[in-house]
């Protein structure tokens, strides 16, 4: 064991160093929480497995399994984006704030910056993971994207993950740990359920419709679906996506509260 | 501050409370001038005023309320004072943020620690913050935490959650460090760890400032000692110096429970008074010591009772704090 020697020898990490570090006990936590997990990979995956393999929820198109596919992936990468940028991160760091994380990495010489890097890196991450189980799922149960879509697609979920995180720090940032939980939750039901996601906007009732497609939800869905399936980029959904980031983004950094 | 008091302000205290307040020092490495900092119209810090020297351990000694959490924080960076002047190692902690947070330790009161996070991997991100860190099996073992490495944070004991504090603070090889409450609420032996840790930091050049409630601590452990009372510094100096000021020693009386101290105080020396600390346990102090003694034995046969010890010693910072603010402070 090295010998213990207190003298002083200050000094930070480089950069990169310390976002990784801090990426890595991000991910290491997001990973290591079972309901966030339930959240972030059972749900999905079943979901995609139950809505393409059965017939029960009216999706708005033909009753074959590729028809349903077409919609189903596209929509369930859009809910893996919600749970992981909006949901996990907003819980996570509620948590970290009440706890007192914030502020005693306040005092080390992790910059907000550095912060904020490690958070992103490590949601782009466990979407890596998820983007991977679901497309691969889906081409298993026979879903042939667009190829150019695909790429697309990443761009929408990139630009998805950026709306959301803003969105899901901004709630952390401002709402009591225990509020942050449960309304973090309680959003993801709800644009689970009639966000767009599941169900396509344009096929719910006329009422819902006018306003569920300027949810980011339906804008990531939409979007997405438009990549996979045409290999074109809607630029409406994108500039909804823009317009809520930009938004949560000038929020959460006039409001969010570091302890 | 009452008149009498005023010998017992040794050091810089008289000046700092005056309204100009002198420049912060450069070369300590705490330095603190006509602090003020308001909640809500209330001055929580009042005037506040102190220099902790390079490679020393200043303990910041106070109630709570006192106003020694805000001051440290405000020297941490965490709160913006609304008057006085702050330097720590001759740099503004606002201002030069980013250079401190390399070279300054903080423990905060509160842990700061996800709570699915065992020690270990908490150290572990700690050090890859820094250049030179401390190896993290070192502080685990120098503070008595190998056992409980891999001990989620939320499962561990309070003792065990204060010291990862202190090896959070002390991980990135600072020059200074901030300890709020280093050893509050832990038993004997981790206390004693800690002791030893900041008794290591000291050997080794870093400066240390902590906060107690525990003023046998602040007397055994710090070089210079501040004394704060409702936001302002009420004395400051070395715990001898403190001590050793103000006239006479402490006489302490066991007796029979709720004697008259009124019909004894007219007995006193002038300057002395009696006290009765706890039932049957009385301290009188303030005069000269021989004069206090005869005066207190005259009185005793004269009223038939019968002491069942008296002892006179030095004063300790118990009986200086006490002096000074009124309060008996018990941790």
């Amino acid at each position: 064991m090295k010998t213990f020697d207190v003298a002083a020898q200050p000094g930070a990490a480089a950069r990169w160093q310390r976002v990784r570090a801090h990426a890595a006990l991000e991910l290491q936590m997001m990973l290591r929480n079972g309901e966030q997990l339930l959240l972030t990979i059972i749900l999905p995956v079943g979901l995609l497995l139950g809505l393409s393999l059965s017939t029960v929820v009216d999706l708005g198109v033909a009753d074959d399994r590729i028809s349903r596919l077409d919609v189903v992936v596209p929509g369930m990468l859009a809910l893996a984006v919600l749970s992981t940028a909006f949901t996990g991160l907003a819980i996570q760091t509620g948590f970290e704030r009440r706890y007192g994380v914030l502020k005693r990495l306040g005092a080390t010489p992790l910059s907000r910056g550095d912060l904020l890097s490690g958070k992103v890196c490590a949601v782009l991450c466990v979407e890596a993971i998820q983007v991977t189980l679901l497309t691969v799922l889906g081409a298993v149960l026979g879903w042939r994207p667009s190829t150019i879509g695909l790429f697309i697609a990443l761009g929408f979920i990139v630009v998805g993950t950026a709306a959301f995180a803003s969105l899901g720090l901004l709630l952390a940032g401002t709402a009591r740990a225990e509020a942050t939980l449960a309304g973090a939750n309680v959003i993801y039901l709800l644009l689970l359920a009639a966000g767009g996601i599941v169900v396509p906007a344009a096929e719910l009732p006329e009422a819902a419709q006018s306003w569920v497609q300027w949810l980011p939800s339906s804008a990531l869905a939409e979007g997405l679906r438009d990549a996979t399936i045409a290999g074109s980029v809607n630029s409406l959904e994108l500039l909804v996506l823009a317009v809520w980031f930009a938004a949560g983004a000038a929020l959460a950094s006039r409001y969010f509260r570091w302890d | 501050m009452t008149a009498s008091h005023a010998t017992l302000v040794p050091v810089h205290a008289a000046s700092e409370s005056a309204a100009v307040p002198l420049p912060a020092s450069p070369s300590a490495a705490v330095s603190v001038r006509g602090l003020i900092k308001k909640y809500h119209d209330h001055a929580v810090v009042d005037g506040l005023g102190f220099d902790a020297e390079r490679a020393a351990v200043t303990a910041v000694v106070g109630p709570n309320g006192a106003g020694k959490t805000t001051t440290i924080e405000i020297c941490e960076g965490f709160r913006t004072p609304d008057a006085g002047q702050v330097r720590v190692l001759g740099r503004d902690p606002r201002v030069d943020a980013a250079e401190l947070k390399a070279r300054v330790g903080v423990m905060l009161q509160i842990g700061g620690v996800y709570g699915a996070i065992t020690p270990r991997a908490a150290l572990a991100h700690a050090a890859s913050l820094y250049a030179h860190p401390q190896h993290p099996d070192v502080l685990l073992a120098q503070l008595g935490l190998q056992n409980a490495s891999r001990t989620p944070y939320r499962r561990l004991s309070g003792g065990q959650q204060q010291r990862l504090g202190i090896a959070l603070a002390v991980i990135g090889r600072p020059e200074l460090v901030f300890l709020d409450e280093p050893t509050a609420g832990l038993d004997p032996q981790a206390r004693h760890a800690t002791w030893n840790l900041i008794a290591d930091l000291r050997q080794s050049g870093v400066s240390v400032v902590l906060t107690t409630h525990y003023l046998e601590e602040a007397e055994q452990l710090a070089d210079h000692v501040v004394i704060v009372d409702a936001g302002s510094v009420v004395a400051a100096g070395t715990p001898a110096a403190l001590t050793a000021a103000g006239e006479g020693d402490v006489i302490r009386v066991r007796a029979a429970p709720r004697l008259e101290l009124s019909a004894l105080q007219k007995s006193l020396p002038a300057n002395a008074t009696a006290l009765e600390e706890a039932p049957g346990s009385y301290r009188v102090t303030g005069g000269e010591t021989a004069s206090m003694l005869a005066a207190l034995m005259t009185w005793c046969t004269a009223h038939s009772i019968e002491p069942t010890s008296v002892v006179t010693e030095r004063r300790n910072l118990q009986d200086v704090f006490l002096e000074l603010t009124g309060k008996e402070l018990r941790p």
